[in-house]
């Protein structure tokens, strides 16, 4: 779980270019990231390359916090 | 399709439509690259009567109330058929609410049964426990079916005897409008309202056999079950459906299957824009000078009416691009700039404006192709009237309709219906204009009127559509400052901006062009402050902003002084 939430981070701040460092697990990832719905599905897409899983859109809709985002992840790998 | 208001009731015009059309594709699903469904008229006719015959089983009787709470696939048109030639009246619910909410609606309209998915049925299991009544669940099929769910798979005992005596003026829908907060308001729609409609649509915009539309609005939002449900199937067209919304599959979609229609809200205009954008941006100058000059030959060439084959001609690497048959764009659900919609008709992809509530089915005015306007929303439909009642000075006052599309009134809730309808009259709440050619121009809602220092009406719609486009800004929204921080008054209002930018966007740039505009604008309609915001804006289903929450989520964070930087 660790793991994935670390290289989470690393993807999620790399893709819409934010400070890794300042990154929290328990951040809203909308707020922290400054994104909207359609950019957060991108980076859905990028996360299930990386991880091999597959995660449906409808899954996203209740997630808030880069925490959550890696326990969705987390049950399908 | 004429003849289609003379038909009772939609189970009628659906029957009789899936047998005429019965080995034509009425329904695609795909899911990201892969096919996952594809139905016959005749596959839909059978789908639809198994399940007609399950619900029946699990003691769905006429005049029942059935939800369906799904993401759009093609269970959801099948399911609905089955709702009605159940005889029940179907209740379309938000598949976006949350849990909580959802268990409110289908306790409001005392749902019998629901007709949902695994995922969804999950999370909505522990918000059904404190329903008096608790509906039976239908979930599409699943390895691990939730406790107590019947299969929407399983064979029913019996063939059913499909119900179609319901009259035209019989409850066929109850719709929630995405109105937020207060009370539920459940629009009860009659089959008179649907046919009617779908009857002056389909004449209007004809749509037929090899036709394609592309349903990515929710299904259970006016737009999409007029235009993605009962149209297509109502006259031998197809549905497609994609069950992930991101970019590069909505781009494959409309290549792959060559799509002709589709309904989109500005949010989805502008994510197409960009992504045309970047596409032209890669290629060599002389390829994006001769795509530009394209698109200025086909503005003038196309000033009187639309050519799709004239367009594909001179703008062929972006009209492949969509599949080459994309031929119209319906947009509404929430204010459409202008330059937006031009932006597409000049490169030779009519967006089609229109303007309608949840309480008038699904359009009340709509613009012609014959020439294509973006700047109005459209002329009433035939037999719809539009008037405006009790104007200001200046012209605009509130938008009253009238018409065969009208809802019979909101479920369980006489006042309301009361102070909504009279005398045949829908009060929309909207504010507008007619032109001389009867074109309607919209200029606010009724309860976001401000009122300026000088006492002077402005529309922060109005303002918004005139800022439209700002650099920089990923989404913005004008309010009162006093809206935020009541005041105690609505009189002296400043005009404040509330803007979220772009990730890495150059705010000064952005802030000098806003300046810049501003000045442009009646002086009192002019913004007086910016306020920076860095969450993604509430929406409703339809993406309209959600000003009175956007403006609470504002008001906890931040003081009035906190929050606000003169422009």
């Amino acid at each position: 779980m660790d793991r994935i939430l670390h290289r989470l981070l690393d993807l999620a701040a790399a893709r819409f270019g934010a400070d890794r460092l300042a990154l929290k697990p328990q951040d809203d990832m909308y707020e922290a990231l400054r994104i909207d719905s359609m950019r957060a599905l991108e980076l859905l897409t990028e996360l299930e390359n990386e991880f091999g899983v597959e995660i449906p859109d409808y899954e996203l809709q209740r997630v808030r916090t880069f925490e959550e985002l890696a326990a969705v992840i987390a049950r399908r790998c | 399709m004429p003849g289609l208001a003379r038909i009772p009731n939609l189970g009628h015009a659906l029957r009789d439509a899936l047998i005429m059309h019965k080995p034509r594709v009425a329904l695609i699903e795909a899911n990201r690259h892969q096919e996952t469904a594809r139905l016959t008229f005749q596959e839909v006719w059978r789908e639809s009567g198994r399940l007609t015959g399950l619900l029946r089983e699990h003691g769905v009787a006429p005049g029942d109330r059935v939800a369906i709470l799904m993401t759009n696939q093609w269970r959801w048109p099948v399911s609905a058929i089955a709702v009605i030639w159940s005889g029940a009246v179907l209740v379309p619910l938000d598949y976006k609410l949350p849990p909580a909410d959802q268990a409110k609606l289908l306790a409001f309209s005392e749902a019998r049964a629901l007709i949902t998915e695994s995922a969804i049925a999950r999370e909505l299991e522990p918000h059904l426990t404190n329903l008096s009544t608790r509906p039976i669940l239908v979930v599409a099929p699943d390895p691990d079916l939730p406790a107590g769910a019947r299969d929407w798979n399983a064979e029913p005992r019996s063939t059913p005897d499909i119900h179609l005596e319901q009259q035209p003026e019989d409850v066929a829908c109850i719709v929630f409008s995405s109105g937020a907060g207060g009370d539920p308001k459940g629009c009860m729609m009659p089959h008179r309202a649907y046919l009617a409609q779908a009857e002056t649509l389909a004449e209007m915009f004809p749509f037929g056999p090899g036709d394609r539309f592309f349903s990515i609005l929710p299904s259970n939002h006016a737009i999409d079950f007029m235009s993605g449900f009962l149209i297509p199937l109502l006259t031998g067209g197809t549905v497609v459906h994609q069950r992930t919304l991101r970019p590069e599959y909505l781009a494959w979609t409309l290549r792959h299957y060559q799509i002709t229609h589709m309904a989109a809200v500005p949010l989805l205009l502008e994510a197409l824009k960009r992504r045309i954008e970047e596409k032209t941006s890669s290629r060599s100058p002389l390829a994006r000078d001769l795509f530009d000059m394209g698109a200025r030959i086909n503005r003038e060439l196309t000033l009187r009416t639309p050519s799709h084959g004239l367009s594909r001609l001179l703008l062929k690497p972006l009209h492949d691009e969509f599949g080459g048959r994309l031929r119209l764009i319906f947009a509404g659900g929430a204010f459409v700039p202008e330059f937006l919609a031009r932006w597409f008709y000049d490169r030779g992809l009519p967006v089609v404006i229109g303007y309608g509530l949840t309480e008038a089915g699904a359009v009340l005015t709509v613009n012609g192709l014959s020439p294509w306007r973006g700047d109005s929303v459209g002329r009433p439909i035939p037999g719809v009237e539009i008037r405006i009642h009790a104007p200001d000075s200046s012209g605009p006052g509130e938008v009253w309709a009238r018409g065969p599309n009208l809802m019979r009134g909101y479920l369980n809730n006489p006042e309301l219906t009361a102070e909504t309808m009279a005398d045949g009259w829908l009060r929309t709440g909207d504010l507008g204009w007619l032109d001389a050619s009867d074109h309607l121009h919209l200029v606010g809602r009724r309860k976001n009127l401000i009122v300026t220092a000088g006492g002077k009406n402005v529309y922060p719609e109005d303002v918004e559509s005139s800022l439209a486009g700002l650099p920089g800004a990923e989404e913005f929204c004008i309010f009162a400052d006093s809206y935020i921080w009541p005041a105690g008054s609505m009189i002296g209002e400043q005009l404040v901006i509330a803007i979220r930018w772009s990730p890495g966007a150059d705010l000064n740039h952005g802030l000098t062009e806003l300046r810049s505009r501003n000045r442009l604008l009646a002086d009192f309609r002019r913004v007086s402050h910016v306020l920076n915001w860095s969450q993604p804006f509430p929406r409703t289903a339809s993406m309209k902003i959600k000003r009175e929450a956007l403006a609470r989520e504002i008001r906890e964070s931040l003081t009035r002084e906190e929050a606000l930087r003169p422009i």
